[in-house]
């Protein structure tokens, strides 16, 4: 027993000597810093690598000095898991005084620290999470991604009017599946068009089959689909295996699932998917080549939609610090960052001075090779789409 | 002296509360002394200690493992979010009660499930079972708020006195006095009779049946007593981070809570606590050196600690003391002795 | 009722995919009585030589199939030599938190090497798309999979029962101390077992791919799914796991079909009830070890 109690002592010691380390200096007020809290790993992982990279790249291209004051990232990992998502945030505007914080891959995290902008005072700057109600929690939330409201009213629309008449559904089983679903709906069946067959899979699907066969017997003009970024793959090959692309079953949906990220290694399954969706690669733009070109060099594969709300997302902090002189008052920032309008790798976007989300242009795309690559090719644009979610109250 | 009393003896003798507990103890508040920028972390450990003894009662005193433990983490989460989301409890403290019970009833229903089988079938039933809540509680959305959580979760003041606050604080030394007061709780059970005849289970149920241990009875007892630790401890993290999120069922949840356990120890009721403290740390460090490549640190640490061996590791760990208590109180040193493992 | 057909055909191949990627697992705790919890990062391993040597080496996809078997064999064994054979005397605690840190590791050094998106396998043309069979859509893809699963189980069947190899590993794991008196080298028909449901695990991580989808959290996602199949098939024989797998397939698919709303419910129903049922597993011996 008594070596026991000698481990105790030690590890009461350890605990104290633990918790010294990871207390964080108070750090010189000079340096504007940046809480970046993105999902790093787990499933999510893929959107923080995204962002992280953009930002990154955005910062060499740019400098890290704006208007006098030094740029600081804080980057931290929050898993997706919104309690963790809280901590980090709570910590890093208690002790590490920080000016803003950023990033927030998922809807649930992105509400987590809502509460903690509005006590602290501290503009929230959403960069991926893309559920309408998200900016209505705080004042200071200002979203650079998008909104799931924005890409399915279009498609909705685009659908009804393209001469699809019955759709089959199949969404993820979760709040932006569920948004993606329901603004859907209610712009097609407005434009005429009828629900065949709705399918919700859950988040954790390993295995389409079962679900793709039921869009298969319900014999639609084409399906939607909205699964989170990274099943879209295994979607389009179990799509194609099953004969659906040759029963003539055309797949419409958000752009989610024609990530650019995972596009290429689809296979040619892919082929003539119709999305709506704020950002492609193919973007016909100079300033999306030079983009596209400069992340390619950096780390060797495509932008998705997940870095552009990122490079945009620091461009928005950085411009503000311009407006307000390099002053970090979180009023004033967001003051500077409602109507803020400017040229982004999607084309020109702006923030919403009523609901501080983004306002932007909506492309329907099609899937098509270029260069013996994949790519979403634009071929429709609407203009300035605000987030229906919340201009229809 | 009959055997009857050299039991109570050593059962008294085993009881004592020891200098190093007393320290151990004295330390843990001195931390929250020390560290007053730290309560959010501190506050996460303590939550994570009292769930790791929640599992510790069944696994190091009763030899039942569970791989679903986080299943009565759960209730006890979203009960005390619904109960505060919805008014019905307003007052924290009596909610942190109203929810422990609950997660007490679903503990016992059931026990009658996870003590039939071996480790391997406990395991999987356990798991399954926190897994069909996960799922019930996404099915459920328009009561638990699904994938999202529940949301705009206020808490009041804990006995209309203290209001949690931004740092904190308030949040940690009532976790703090929860974990003590349960703590002192779960040593006076493990002590007593019946804490004994567990142990008599773990080590061997045919002859502890032969000797005329209810062993049904008793694991029953114990594992419902379980649930009620994480049950509150699922309480404590919805009211201290006015969150509460499908996660808190999750696999992982119950796999983190096995490996900080496996980490500090079973079987003496410290071992949830310094693990706890252990692992924490360690992901914490970890996270601020590389945010994306942590996992691969943690895992490189676990392997080392299996390999090195627990034995070996705490030789080392008490070398220095050790050798200070010989140089100045030059008494015999702590010796290690190898533990013993569960089962 | 063609519908019918096609679900129980889609249910049979996931059943078979899940049995390949799980045997390993069924082997090494089942009868060597390691709970070894990494046993995921050997397909994930297996899925990843794989796509490498297919999509950027270019190598075709049945050359590179073999190759993913022999490269997470080698891993292996090289890690049951130097690691894994220290601890099968250890408590299944230590094994349980000793493998659970290598998934870890497997997980981030993959993530680090190849990226966190998903990857996919590029396929030969072959493969892809359904064959109509009198009205019932058969995938190709899944049709393959049968083909080498189902050969798969009847060689493993064949060498466990007739093979001179087969007796010496019953013999090494009822009772290893009399096999090594009679002159078994038991150490080594572990370390071969060991290094043979790593293969197995790698060549199920190659198919799977496909179907799965494949990213540095595979160990993670699917070690809940090759438990419950071991869990539930017992573990006396390959035809536990084998009917457990087949089961769980066929209950998945089907279930989603007919009830999507159900969910995840029809599985972990299942299995709990299987348990309670027989909580040996379908073909659990009486005795627990």
């Amino acid at each position: 027993m008594s070596f026991r109690t000698g481990l105790l002592s030690l590890a009461a010691t350890g605990i104290a000597l633990a918790v010294a380390a990871g207390a964080a200096p108070a750090s010189a007020q000079e340096s504007v810093k940046i809480g970046l809290i993105l999902p790093m790993t787990g499933g999510q992982a893929s959107t923080g690598k995204q962002i992280d990279n953009a930002v990154k790249l955005y910062m060499q291209q740019k400098g890290d000095t704006v208007a006098g004051r030094k740029i600081e990232i804080i980057l931290k990992d929050d898993g997706a898991v919104p309690d963790n998502t809280k901590r980090i945030a709570q910590e890093l505007i208690v002790n590490e005084k920080v000016n803003f914080i950023a990033g927030f891959g998922v809807t649930p995290a992105a509400l987590a620290a809502a509460p903690l902008a509005t006590q602290g005072k501290i503009p929230q700057i959403v960069m991926a999470a893309g559920t309408s109600i998200i900016t209505e929690r705080s004042p200071y939330i200002v979203r650079t991604s998008f909104t799931l409201a924005q890409s399915s009213t279009i498609i909705g629309d685009w659908a009804a009017r393209n001469g699809i008449k019955k759709v089959a559904t199949l969404t993820s089983d979760y709040a932006p599946g569920n948004d993606a679903l329901n603004f859907f709906k209610q712009n097609f069946t407005a434009g005429g068009g009828e629900i065949v067959e709705e399918v919700k899979v859950p988040l954790a699907n390993p295995d389409f089959a079962p679900f793709l066969q039921r869009m298969k017997d319900a014999k639609p003009d084409a399906v939607f689909v909205f699964v989170p970024a990274g099943q879209g793959g295994n979607f389009m090959k179990q799509y194609a295996e099953r004969g659906l692309d040759k029963s003539g079953i055309r797949v419409i949906g958000p752009g989610d699932v024609m990530d650019d990220d995972l596009l290429n290694n689809m296979g040619d399954a892919a082929l003539g998917t119709v999305t709506a969706h704020h950002y492609s690669a193919a973007h016909p733009s100079a300033m999306n080549k030079e983009f596209v070109a400069a992340y390619k060099k950096a780390y060797g594969n495509r932008p998705g939609f997940m870095a552009v709300s990122g490079y945009d997302g620091i461009h928005m902090i950085y411009e503000a610090l311009k407006k307000t002189g390099g002053k970090t008052d979180g009023d004033a920032l967001v003051a500077a960052m409602k109507g803020m309008k400017w040229e982004s790798p999607r084309g020109p976007i702006s923030i919403d001075p009523e609901t501080r989300d983004i306002v932007q242009n909506i492309y329907i795309r099609k899937v098509e090779k270029v260069d013996g690559e994949l790519y979403n090719v634009e071929f429709a644009t609407f203009e300035a789409v605000k987030d229906s979610g919340k201009t229809k109250k | 002296m009959t055997a009857q009393d050299d039991v109570g003896y050593h059962a008294r003798q085993q009881a004592r509360w020891r200098l190093s507990e007393v320290a151990f103890w004295v330390l843990v508040l001195a931390c929250a002394l020390l560290f007053p920028s730290r309560y959010l972390i501190m506050t996460d450990i303590l939550r994570l200690a009292l769930f790791a003894l929640s599992l510790d009662l069944i696994l190091g005193y009763a030899g039942v493992v569970s791989l679903g433990h986080a299943a009565f983490f759960g209730i006890g989460a979203y009960s005390a979010g619904l109960l505060a989301l919805h008014g019905i409890v307003p007052e924290p403290v009596l909610a942190l009660f109203v929810a422990g019970l609950i997660a007490t009833v679903v503990g016992f229903l059931t026990s009658f499930l996870v003590i039939r089988g071996v480790d391997l079938t406990r395991l999987m039933v356990t798991l399954g079972i926190a897994l069909l809540l996960e799922a019930l509680a996404e099915r459920f959305s328009n009561i638990t708020g699904g994938s999202d959580g529940l949301q705009g979760i206020e808490m009041q003041p804990i006995l209309g006195l203290f209001a949690f606050d931004m740092f904190g604080k308030v949040g940690f030394f009532y976790c703090l006095t929860v974990l003590f007061i349960l703590f002192l709780l779960a040593r006076r059970i493990v002590h007593s009779p019946f804490g004994l005849s567990l142990r008599a289970i773990r080590n061997n149920p045919l002859r502890a049946a032969a000797i005329g241990i209810p062993v049904n009875r008793r694991l029953i007892a114990i594992y419902t007593l379980s649930a009620f630790y994480a049950g509150i401890a699922g309480a404590l993290f919805t009211q201290t981070t006015a969150l509460a999120s499908l996660d808190v069922f999750s696999f992982e949840k119950s796999a983190d809570l096995m490996l900080v356990l496996v980490i500090g120890g079973t079987g003496y009721l410290y071992g949830g606590l310094i693990g706890a403290v252990v692992f924490k740390m360690l992901q914490e460090i970890f996270q601020t050196i590389t945010p994306q490549y942590w996992l691969f640190w943690i895992g490189l640490v676990l392997v080392v600690i299996v390999l090195v061996g627990r034995p070996r590791m705490h030789r080392w760990a008490l070398w220095l003391p050790n050798l200070v208590i010989r140089r100045f109180a030059g008494r015999k040193a702590v010796v290690a002795v190898p533990e013993r493992d569960g089962p | 009722m063609t519908t019918l057909f096609t679900i129980l055909f889609d249910g049979v191949a996931y059943g078979m995919l899940l049995f390949v990627l799980a045997c390993g697992l069924a082997v090494t705790l089942g009868l060597m009585n390691f709970v070894n919890l990494a046993h995921g990062a050997f397909a994930m391993t297996g899925g990843y030589v794989c796509a490498v040597l297919v999509n950027q080496s270019g190598w075709p996809f049945f050359a590179a199939l073999p190759l993913a078997f022999v490269v997470s064999a080698a891993i292996g064994v090289a890690l049951e030599r130097s690691l894994y054979r220290h601890l099968y005397t250890r408590s299944h605690l230590d094994q349980v938190l000793f493998s659970v840190g290598l998934v870890f590791m497997s997980v981030a050094a993959v993530d680090y090497i190849m990226g966190s998106s998903r990857i996919f396998i590029r396929l030969p043309a072959a493969l892809e798309g359904q064959i109509d069979f009198f009205g019932v859509g058969i995938g190709r893809y899944r049709l393959m999979i049968i083909v080498i699963c189902g050969l798969l189980t009847l060689a493993l069947q064949l060498v466990l029962a007739r093979t001179r190899f087969g007796s010496r590993l019953r013999a090494a794991v009822d009772d290893p101390r009399a096999a090594s008196g009679l002159g078994i080298n038991v150490p080594q028909v572990f370390a071969f077992t060991f290094a043979f449901g790593c293969g197995l695990a790698g060549l199920g991580g190659a198919l799977s791919a496909e179907i799965l989808g494949l990213d540095p959290y595979f160990p993670l996602k699917f070690m809940i799914y090759f438990l419950i199949v071991v869990t539930v098939g017992g573990s006396s024989s390959i035809t536990g796991p084998f009917m457990a797998s087949l089961l769980l397939g066929i209950g998945d698919v089907a279930g989603k079909y007919y009830v999507p709303k159900m969910g995840p419910f029809v599985i972990y129903t299942i299995m709990i009830v299987i348990l309670i049922w027989r909580p040996n597993g379908l073909f659990g011996r009486t005795a627990a070890r």
